[in-house]
């Protein structure tokens, strides 16, 4: 300890660069945090879900409806308890700038597949007896400070038009499975307003047996697949796991370019604190004749790095951690809330270790090298 | 029995593929208590020669002793040690570091003993005192005069209470006024303090200054000249 007002104040010496060179680090760990978060994050949205829940979809594709007639169809297929449907609605709010999702649901049969969706019983009936009511996510009273009974206007893009809901219900999700930030509206008012009745997006099933969500989703699809519209019947999670893919090559991207870019900010980095080590060799000279040791001047150039690396560690991984803690960011709705892991934050603690080693290693060996002789001599 | 004694020191060194030859054979004794000026042309071997003695650098053969130690058989990991110990360096500039105060620089060699923050302020305090910056113990080097960085320089010379102090030309930088308040403190040193001081210089005006002159030229010391006081 009787070292560090050395050591601190090397790291004054150039309070810009110093502080640019713990900026870079805290950068890179920070977009390193962050592209790894969203990996973690895809391949969690992956695992959510129930086992006894089975999503029928348009085999041609998640755009395409499927026919409401469905319904009792599939009410009848051996195994299923319940089933129910949504519609993705695709709307806009106001300036847009904080996007959330919006369902058409048929509310009894939703909100008894989904008992994640917690809701008081009051606003539950209010929510299936009034044609332009809707419900919604707590978060989204946090954001837009909306209140129970107000009018609340959103522009349709699928469906075009203003479309105007009264709130009668607030939710309070109590699995991660279902969004804090929904809105959930009568499908039969998308029916009426659009005049295109007879359309689900999709159906979800619920199914007395989870070990047989494979044999049923067979069954479903074998039954249905000589219609106009044939199934893709999977369970909950591969439904949710589809999502989770359609970022696929996004996740690529984040894991190759994206590493790639945090390496050079590294790689400059560490250059950035190699140069401000050899910037001082006269000084490093005058240490040893003062009698300080080798083995204690590669300590203190290590320190040096240690703590360039570690307060730029603690800016970046703690930076990502608030940030995404704090905003509860989830892609609008596709995805569970973002958050940095634990092994995230080990692995960038790792990265810290490797940045402090690549940057104070060279400098550190090189002082304690030094001879002392040749290095008065080269600069005198 | 001398406080060093060089014995038949030979240093060479290669550049490029020609051999140079700075010590033949040399052999000198330094006693304790003296103040010996070593004067010569550039490239005589002065500065090699208080490298040899602080161990900053190796005999080719031959032997150095300081204070009963075979300097010229420690490994480095012993000669720092040692050095932090028994030896007090100044050099002609860039002594200090600039990002440290001039308090700061004088407590460095003390860092390395064993010495409590106490028993350090109390030396740091004295060294300070002795060279007469007392009231610029805040100062970083770059508010301070040429001869005032050569004063810090010098109390960090001798706040450990080192066996010798070598100055590599002190006053090579500095004006006549700064050069003869550095000298007199040199000489107060060696008069008041017993300090054992071995000084480089060029300059026959601060060679004056001390009791003993030796003159080196190729690597030969060719003459001795006795007590100037």
């Amino acid at each position: 300890m009787k070292y560090l007002h050395l050591v601190l104040a090397n790291l004054g010496r150039h309070k810009r660069r110093t502080l640019l060179t713990i900026a870079s680090v805290a950068l890179a760990l920070f977009l390193f945090a962050s592209l790894r978060t969203v990996v973690t994050t895809l391949a969690a949205a992956a695992q959510f879900g129930s086992a006894r829940r089975l999503v029928s979809t348009n085999a041609t594709g998640i755009v395409f409806p499927l026919p409401l007639s469905y319904a009792n169809k599939l009410q009848a297929t051996p195994g299923v308890e319940a089933v129910s449907w949504a519609n993705w609605f695709g709307g806009r709010y106001g300036d847009n700038k904080r996007f959330f999702a919006q369902f058409a649901v048929d509310p009894a049969s939703y909100l008894e597949m989904y008992p994640e969706i917690a809701l008081p019983e009051d606003q539950k009936q209010a929510f299936i007896r009034e044609r332009s009511s809707a419900i919604i996510g707590r978060r989204l009273v946090d954001i837009f400070g909306w209140k129970l009974g107000q009018d609340v206007t959103i522009q349709g893009t699928i469906y075009p038009g203003d479309w105007t809901f009264t709130i009668r219900g607030i939710y309070t999700p109590t699995d991660a499975v279902i969004n804090d930030d929904m809105m959930l509206f009568q499908h039969e008012y998308l029916e009426e307003r659009t005049g295109r009745p007879g359309q689900a997006g999709w159906y979800v099933l619920r199914i007395a047996d989870g070990d047989q969500s494979a044999s049923i989703a067979q069954g479903i699809d074998d039954q249905i697949r000589n219609s106009n519209a044939a199934t893709k019947t999977g369970t909950e999670q591969a439904f949710n796991a589809s999502f989770a893919t359609m970022w696929g090559n996004v996740s690529l991207l984040m894991g190759t370019i994206g590493m790639a870019v945090v390496f050079a900010i590294l790689l400059v980095t560490a250059n950035a604190m190699m140069m401000s080590a050899r910037e001082r060799t006269r000084e490093v000279a005058v240490l040893k004749t003062i009698g300080f040791t080798d083995r204690t001047l590669f300590g203190l150039v290590m320190l040096e790095a240690g703590l360039i690396a570690g307060i730029g560690a603690v800016l970046g991984l703690g930076g990502a951690k608030l940030l995404y803690k704090s905003t509860n960011f989830n892609a609008g709705g596709f995805l569970p809330g973002f958050d940095v892991t634990t092994s995230t934050l080990l692995i960038g603690a790792g990265v810290t270790l490797l940045l402090m080693l690549a940057s104070g290693l060279v400098p550190a060996v090189r002082a304690a090298r030094l001879p002392v002789v040749q290095a008065l001599r080269r600069v005198e | 029995m001398p406080l060093v004694e060089i014995r038949a020191v030979d240093k060479a060194f290669q550049r490029d593929s020609e051999r140079v030859e700075i010590f033949n054979a040399l052999n000198l004794d330094i006693e304790e208590g003296s103040f010996t000026a070593l004067m010569g042309p550039s490239g005589s071997g002065k500065s090699t020669l208080l490298n040899l003695v602080a161990g900053l650098d190796r005999p080719t053969s031959g032997s150095v002793r300081v204070a009963g130690a075979e300097v010229s058989a420690m490994s480095p990991n012993q000669l720092a040690p040692w050095r932090a110990r028994h030896i007090g360096f100044v050099f002609q500039q860039l002594n200090l570091l600039p990002v440290l105060t001039a308090w700061q620089n004088v407590e460095l060699p003390l860092l390395l003993t064993n010495l409590s923050r106490k028993e350090r302020d109390e030396r740091i305090r004295l060294a300070l005192g002795v060279v007469g910056l007392e009231d610029r113990m805040k100062h970083f080097p770059r508010q301070l005069s040429g001869g005032q960085e050569q004063r810090v320089a010098i109390a960090r010379a001798i706040v450990a209470d080192p066996t010798l102090v070598l100055l590599d030309e002190p006053t090579g930088q500095l004006d006549a006024k700064s050069s003869q308040d550095v000298l007199a403190l040199l000489r107060r040193l060696n008069d008041e303090f017993r300090k054992t001081i071995i000084m480089v210089t060029h300059d026959a005006h601060a060679a004056a200054s001390a009791r003993t002159v030796l003159h080196l030229e190729k690597g030969q010391l060719i003459e001795r000249q006795g007590a100037m006081a």
